[in-house]
């Protein structure tokens, strides 16, 4: 099939004096065999050694990415920055004016927070470690909010309460943490990170940030808040993630506690 | 009413490429482009934000890629395929002149069927396909591989999709400078007159008879 090449095998041009005729076919050495190979086996070594590169240039690199106003350090698969992930279409941003977040389920009191609402609650300041589960990790991010636990608090949850289950106003992505997890005073419902209000892409103007686990705990665009009586697992705690994202002991992941 | 004839026997055509290698080459860039334009979305904030979407990209991604060595390997089963990989595989002396030399399309150093580049590129393309293969099952092997090399193995993979991106945006530009080149891959064969330009000593393993395919 497809055979017409007069270098194939049988055709005429092939069985007479091929030496001479063709020096690229018969003659000259395999060099693109040693390409192949070569490239084969730096791959190989990347992947043994390549952890230690990474992490030595990630260091270098992430004061001046993480600030850099052009953006264009984050074009080079290099260091520790932020890296935005969706799971749905383009997010609708949502005023700073029109947002509420709304806490319900099993509560005696049901809430409905303004972004004026929020601010004027008691706010923490963390300076913690991003880490995400696909491995990239961004040093010293200062985060300020209300402690979830205090909204929790505000809201009365029933006996029956043992768990949170948290949505987004992308419509698709949802999150859960125990009671107990939710109570943490390193769980904030984000206001302001980086040192400025919540941008759209970090999903403002509110998101959450759970300081002890990997990132996809942190969700994004933080619309609800519902007390049930037990944990139902996340969006991608449905697709293979650990539903205790403890970062450093889960997924696999042996990285630095950042709680 | 004869001219048109005339005129096609004084411009006869070679057969550059079998319908085995039209097909890998077909296949083989469809699933490249799909692969790096979702790479590109997984990679690019920018464009992550404006397409989202993470998962359904991420699976259309590992599919692709999966599927990619595919028809490289179906290929060996043809004896023509074979042949024109042992053309890729060979540097001669001429292709290492022809790499060295500011002045190589002038046709002085005679290229065969493919010029060094051409070379070069098929055998980067093929061992930078086989890494991203290796690291990217690596990337997936999260219960299997231990965490230090499966973050080795994601910097391989970044790099050498980047540097696989700028191969093919080259290849491509190439290409489209080149309209009798494009239209081989379709048609699988170019005129006598571009091939003793481009590629002379090719030409003349034809001889000079004018019925240049045969098998």
């Amino acid at each position: 099939m497809g055979c017409r090449a007069p270098s194939c095998p049988g055709s005429a041009a092939y069985r007479g004096g091929m030496a001479t005729e063709q020096p690229d076919v018969d003659g000259g050495a395999p060099v693109g065999r040693r390409v192949v190979l070569g490239l084969l086996g730096l791959g190989a070594l990347g992947i043994v050694g390549g952890a230690r590169l990474q992490d030595a240039l990630g260091a270098a690199l992430a004061p001046i990415q993480t600030r850099d106003p052009t953006g264009l350090s984050g074009l080079l698969p290099l260091g520790n920055t932020f890296r935005y992930y969706s799971v749905t279409g383009g997010v609708d941003e949502q005023d700073a004016g029109d947002y509420r977040l709304s806490v319900s389920g099993l509560v005696a009191q049901p809430g409905r927070h303004t972004l004026a609402d929020l601010q004027a609650m008691p706010q923490t300041d963390l300076v913690r470690d991003f880490q995400c589960v696909t491995g990239w990790r961004v040093p010293d991010v200062p985060w300020a909010g209300v402690q979830l636990g205090h909204l929790l608090d505000l809201a009365a949850p029933a006996p029956a309460a043992t768990a949170v289950r948290l949505s987004s106003f992308d419509g698709t992505y949802t999150e859960s943490l125990t009671l107990d997890q939710a109570r943490r005073p390193d769980v904030l419902v984000a206001l302001r990170m980086l040192d400025a209000p919540v941008t759209h892409d970090h999903g403002g103007p509110v998101r959450l940030y759970v300081a002890p686990m990997y990132g996809y705990k942190s969700l994004k665009w933080l619309s609800g808040i519902e007390l049930t009586d037990e944990v139902v697992p996340g969006y991608w705690e449905e697709r293979g993630y650990a539903v205790d994202g403890w970062v450093g002991s889960s997924n696999g992941r042996d990285d630095d506690p950042t709680g | 009413m004869t001219r048109p004839a005339e005129a096609r026997a004084v411009e006869p055509e070679l057969p550059r490429f079998g319908r085995t290698a039209r097909w890998v080459h077909g296949l083989v860039g469809v699933l490249m482009l799909v692969c790096l334009l979702t790479a590109a979305v997984l990679y690019n904030s920018s464009l992550q934000v404006l397409v989202g979407h993470r998962r359904v990209v991420e699976l259309v991604h590992v599919w692709c890629g999966s599927a990619l060595p595919v028809p490289l390997v179906l290929g060996l089963a043809s004896a023509g395929y074979r042949a024109e990989l042992r053309r890729l595989d060979r540097f001669t002396s001429a292709d290492w002149r022809w790499l060295r030399s500011r002045t190589r399309r002038d046709g002085r150093i005679p290229v065969g069927k493919f010029n060094a580049g051409q070379k070069l590129n098929g055998s980067l393309s093929t061992g930078a396909i086989g890494v991203l293969l290796l690291t990217g099952v690596v990337m997936l092997s999260t219960d299997l591989a231990p965490l230090s090399w499966r973050t080795g193995a994601t910097l391989v993979h970044d790099w050498t999709a980047l540097a696989v991106g700028l191969l093919v945006l080259g290849h491509l530009s190439l290409a489209l400078r080149d309209p009798v080149a494009l239209r081989s891959l379709r048609t699988g064969t170019v005129p006598r007159r571009w091939a003793e330009t481009e590629h002379p000593a090719w030409a003349a393993e034809f001889g000079q008879a004018r019925d240049g395919g045969d098998a």
